[in-house]
């Protein structure tokens, strides 16, 4: 058993990362408030894009010399993966959900015999994919530096993706992110961006929109946009799930520390008593043989 | 009957802008200045960096873009841009800063010649509002 000092000492260990996990979680609770309104604000603009975008992909008169971001490079060889997660630790799952979801995509790309590259954003996602897919890796970018997520970050990456694509490196390309869907629950989503992938979501407004200039112009301007808008929408989602995982982790955290605090002390007490007692008998009995 | 329409200006970070008692707004399309009234037709065209001048009973608007998306359809107007500066808020300081960042962008070399068009306009316009 433990010595009472002992004890002692683990207990004010508790007790301090007790307070370091409740300080976290009220930072965390604080940031996701902001992550989420910017999540939640910059919605209408992505929505708004893909609709423009379906629109104009179903008025498009010339299918087969669509521009290639739409309809595809024509084959499926070179796979581009975009990891996207955060840059700091100690937020649960979020990561090794995101990870989890991105690897079992890469064992099924690797097992059809296609080529894989990978582009992370965040150093999270970095340090646990360099083990296993180490060689696979061909960019790590981290906006460690930027405090919330901006268009302008977003944007970056967007260009790379699209100087890539236009260089014929890749011919699919998905984006994986966490979506959040509430404080608790976080989806992680992989989103095919290149080829656009509008099955599905067909709706059939027939409406016949006029376009200046025409739509193959309007289209070839718009796609790479739109694309630096879907990282954007991803890299919001991320930081408000990022958040909220680590609200909810750090608030996990604070209670089982609590519950170690209260165990420890029963415990402490216990031994206290105990060491009572057998002085005590001690005493009694040295006083009886005298 | 009314001859008002709904305009919503949206950047990537928020909805910027959102009137309903809109009677008119010049838009710069990449083919010139378009002015939109209600019950125009269905229409998609892109911006170039230009003044949007927003029509209203409460008041007229204007604000400088960029770049940008417009479509029109069944009486809204979306605008999606990912640079706007209403002008009412935009001082001398700030002109010049974009003045100084579009000449720059203009002077480059190594760019096609759509980026250059687009730079030369970008100071065109920021020069006429000095």
């Amino acid at each position: 058993m433990a010595s009472l000092d002992d004890l002692k000492k683990r207990i004010a260990s508790v007790k301090s990362t007790q307070k370091i996990t409740k300080a976290m979680k009220m930072v965390a609770a604080a940031k996701l408030r902001r992550a989420q309104e910017s999540a939640e604000k910059g919605r209408p603009y992505s929505e708004k894009m893909n609709n423009v975008i379906l629109n104009l992909s179903n008025g498009i008169s010339d299918k087969e010399n669509a521009p290639k971001l739409l309809s595809g490079t024509g084959q499926e060889k070179t796979y581009l993966c975009v990891v996207m997660t955060s840059d700091r630790g100690l937020c649960g799952g979020f990561n090794s959900n995101i990870i989890k979801k991105a690897k079992s995509y890469f064992a099924k790309i690797l097992d059809e015999g296609k080529e894989l590259k990978i582009i992370t954003v965040g150093s999270k996602g970095n340090d646990q994919l360099k083990r296993v897919y180490g060689d696979k890796i061909i960019e790590n970018i981290s906006f460690k530096e930027s405090k919330n997520a901006n268009y302008f970050d977003a944007d970056k990456v967007g260009k790379m993706v699209i100087e890539k694509f236009e260089a014929g490196e890749f011919d699919v390309c998905t984006i994986f992110y966490n979506q959040f869907k509430n404080v608790i629950t976080q989806i992680p989503q992989a989103q095919q961006i290149i080829p656009l992938n509008n099955e599905g979501e067909e709706n059939s407004s027939e409406e016949s929109y006029e376009f200046e200039p025409d739509e193959d112009e309007i289209l070839s301007n718009l796609l790479p946009k739109n694309i630096s808008t879907q990282i954007f929408k991803a890299m919001l989602e991320n930081s408000a799930s990022e958040q909220g995982s680590r609200m909810s982790a750090m608030d996990n955290a604070t209670r089982n520390a609590g519950e170690m605090v209260d165990k420890l002390t029963i415990e402490y007490n216990r031994s206290r008593q105990a060491a009572i007692t057998k002085e005590l008998i001690e005493i009694i009995s040295g006083a009886e043989s005298l | 009957m009314s001859e008002e329409f709904k305009v919503e200006i949206v950047n990537p970070e928020k909805s910027f802008l959102v009137k309903d008692d809109v009677s008119e707004v010049v838009v710069p399309a990449f083919e010139g200045e378009m002015g939109i009234l209600k019950d125009h037709i269905s229409i998609i065209s892109f911006l170039k960096p230009g003044i949007i001048k927003i029509l209203s009973k409460s008041g007229d608007e204007n604000y400088y873009v960029e770049d940008g998306i417009v479509e029109f359809k069944n009486n809204n107007l979306s605008i999606l841009t990912s640079t706007i500066f209403n002008l009412a808020d935009m001082d001398k300081s700030k002109q010049q800063d974009l003045l100084k960042q579009a000449e720059e962008e203009a002077n480059k070399t190594d760019i096609n010649d759509q980026s250059k068009y687009l730079a030369d306009q970008k100071v065109e316009v920021l020069k006429t509002l000095n």
